[in-house]
């Protein structure tokens, strides 16, 4: 399996992570060779084996529905790149 | 000075916290130059020493971790203190909130000296990964180049072999604290997964992740690991299990203990001297009374390509957070998507990149089952080669890494190589068992080796009784120049 630049601009892009265009080609050869080395596990037989959903032996807690924890917005909004107000601000989104 | 005696002489008002932080804040001044710190905190270090101090002299003192200068690597939330994972990301992140781990450690009263260096989001095995620079190995240089101290605790490791700290917290997804320990001639252990909380750490592959301990000493590592240790609601992975003494497992006898030495883990083109140390640790829990018996984890050559599929797949999900919206960096963009791409473009170094890409790959459509749940039902059969070993076996040793420290800048050109210095430490990590690296003696080239002891799930006493055993035969009294 190899990763060619469409391929990694597509992955990238899904990723929004910004590649410069001259990074694809060589970015994918390195994937690619990351994915050769994974592709092994295709030889292993794992029939009526089940996937692992939980390393130990636990059950998912529960709990009741109660609220816990609040009112810490400037907390929240201390460490925020820019904001106006009590929000967060971004590049516009809606014209 | 260990960790215990420095204990004992704060019991004994023979040693104040201030005298002791002070000694090893001047230590970390003296040492800059292996950048084992990202940030130091002198001030709050100090103070915390004197509120030691002052409750000690009110016969009020916390235990035995009250007034004991430690190290917190940089991936740990310490509320107002910066807090990077060693990216560029993270720039100036001050969290308004203490993660579970290092709240536990305040509260028993140990004194944060600083946030040590790490790869860059913890994934790497050399420490070069770091934003803010490789750490040198305090057994370096070797024939005039400086060594990595592994990775990625390797801020931690190299405080805690140069004492510049007496013990120091890291986090283990498929080695980055036992491969460190072994390359820098200290202790550290992984606990079970499930053993510490998982909150407030930043996250790499949440499944894996796993704080624990690092010092000079297996007794040093129990002492810290048990202030961490413990249930907490905010986690739900975290475990609500009994948390027995650990250092009460210590100088017990291990007669009759049956040791599993795993054939699989004696690889191809192992180098002489680390299939020797092996070797020798057997001999050494032989002589202690233990049995040593051949066991077999067949799929253990699975174990590195199952890691680079789930570990890259949790992390591309975990590291969607960093947007420049929150917290962190942002490098701005003429639309918000712009904006988010510039952000992680420059944001994420390299290695943390190919990660991303991976881990988005093999999650996209069309390749999810072929990639993803493939690697979760091998990982299903790795964890059954554990449990089944584990029926006739008490603990297994193996050697922690295939080799002692590389220099810095060497295998750099072929990211492969560089994940299989985690071979003998993923497997552990995939089945979420305890494991320890301690050390066993030197190297050809004067060099720390490690050995690992792995045990069952929450039996963190079989492997650290072990280790003390192989701890007292080894003799290990190394000491890094400088």
């Amino acid at each position: 399996m190899s990763l060619d630049p469409e391929t990694v601009r597509t992955i990238a892009a899904l990723a929004r992570l910004r590649v410069a265009v001259d990074q694809l080609e060589p970015l994918g050869k390195e994937l690619s060779a990351i994915i050769g080395f994974v592709e092994q596990l295709q030889g292993v037989d794992t029939a009526d084996v089940a996937p692992m959903t939980s390393v130990i032996d636990l059950l998912l807690p529960e709990r009741n529905d109660e609220v816990t924890d609040g009112n810490c917005r400037d907390g929240v909004l201390a460490n925020a790149p820019e904001r106006i107000d009590c929000f967060y601000a971004v590049p516009k989104v809606v014209e | 000075m260990t960790l215990a005696e420095a204990s004992q002489q704060l019991q004994a008002r023979a040693l104040s916290a201030v005298e002791l932080t002070r000694a090893h804040l001047d230590a970390m001044a003296s040492r800059r130059s292996l950048n084992a710190f990202i940030t130091e905190t002198p001030e709050l270090a100090l103070e915390r020493a004197a509120e030691a101090d002052a409750r000690r002299a009110q016969g009020a003192a916390l235990g035995p971790l009250d007034g004991i200068p430690i190290a917190i690597k940089d991936l740990f939330c310490t509320e107002g203190v910066l807090t990077t994972a060693a990216s560029h990301i993270l720039d100036g992140f001050r969290p308004p909130y203490e993660s579970t781990v290092t709240a536990k450690l305040k509260a028993q009263g140990a004194v944060m000296l600083g946030k040590t260096n790490l790869d860059e989001f913890a994934m790497g095995s050399s420490n070069i990964t770091s934003y803010y620079g490789p750490v040198k190995n305090p057994w370096g240089p070797v024939d005039g180049k400086d060594l990595v101290p592994g990775g990625s605790s390797g801020g931690s490791a190299a405080a805690v072999a140069a004492g510049l700290c007496l013990a120091a917290t890291g986090t283990d997804t498929g080695g980055s604290i036992r491969q460190p320990a072994s390359f820098c001639g200290i202790v550290g252990i992984k606990p079970t997964y499930g053993r510490c909380s998982r909150w407030g750490i930043v996250a790499f592959a949440s499944s894996l992740d796993q704080a624990g301990a690092m010092a000079r000493t297996v007794r040093d590592a129990a002492m810290l690991l048990q202030g961490m240790v413990g249930h907490d609601p905010r986690d739900s992975t975290s475990a609500p299990v009994p948390v027995p003494d650990f250092t009460a497992a210590l100088g017990q006898d291990i007669r009759g203990l049956k040791i599993g030495i795993p054939r699989e883990y004696r690889i191809e083109g192992m180098a002489a001297e680390i299939d020797a140390l092996w070797r020798q640790g057997c001999a050494w829990l032989e002589d202690a009374g233990a049995t040593t018996v051949e066991i077999s984890l067949p799929h253990t050559r699975h174990a590195l390509p199952t890691y680079y599929i789930i570990a890259p797949a949790e992390a591309s999900s975990n590291l969607a957070r960093y947007d420049g919206v929150r917290f962190g960096l942002r490098v701005p963009g003429a639309s918000l998507d712009e904006m988010y791409q510039n952000t992680r473009g420059e944001g994420f170094g390299a290695e943390v990149r190919r990660r991303i890409l991976i881990g988005t790959y093999v999650l996209s459509a069309g390749y999810y089952d072929a990639y993803y749940l493939k690697a979760q039902k091998v990982r299903t059969l790795i964890a059954n080669d554990f449990r089944d070993a584990f029926r006739s076996v008490d603990v297994i040793l193996t050697p922690t890494a295939p080799s002692d420290a590389f220099a810095i800048g060497e295998r750099l050109d072929d990211p492969i190589m560089m994940y299989l210095n985690d071979v003998f430490t993923v497997p552990t990590s995939l089945a979420g068992l305890p494991g320890i690296s301690v050390p066993g003696g030197l190297s050809k080239r004067g060099l720390p080796l490690g050995l690992q002891v792995i045990g069952r799930p929450f039996d963190e006493e079989a492997v650290l009784r072990i280790a003390a055993v192989i701890e007292r035969c080894a003799g290990f009294s190394g000491q890094p120049r400088g």
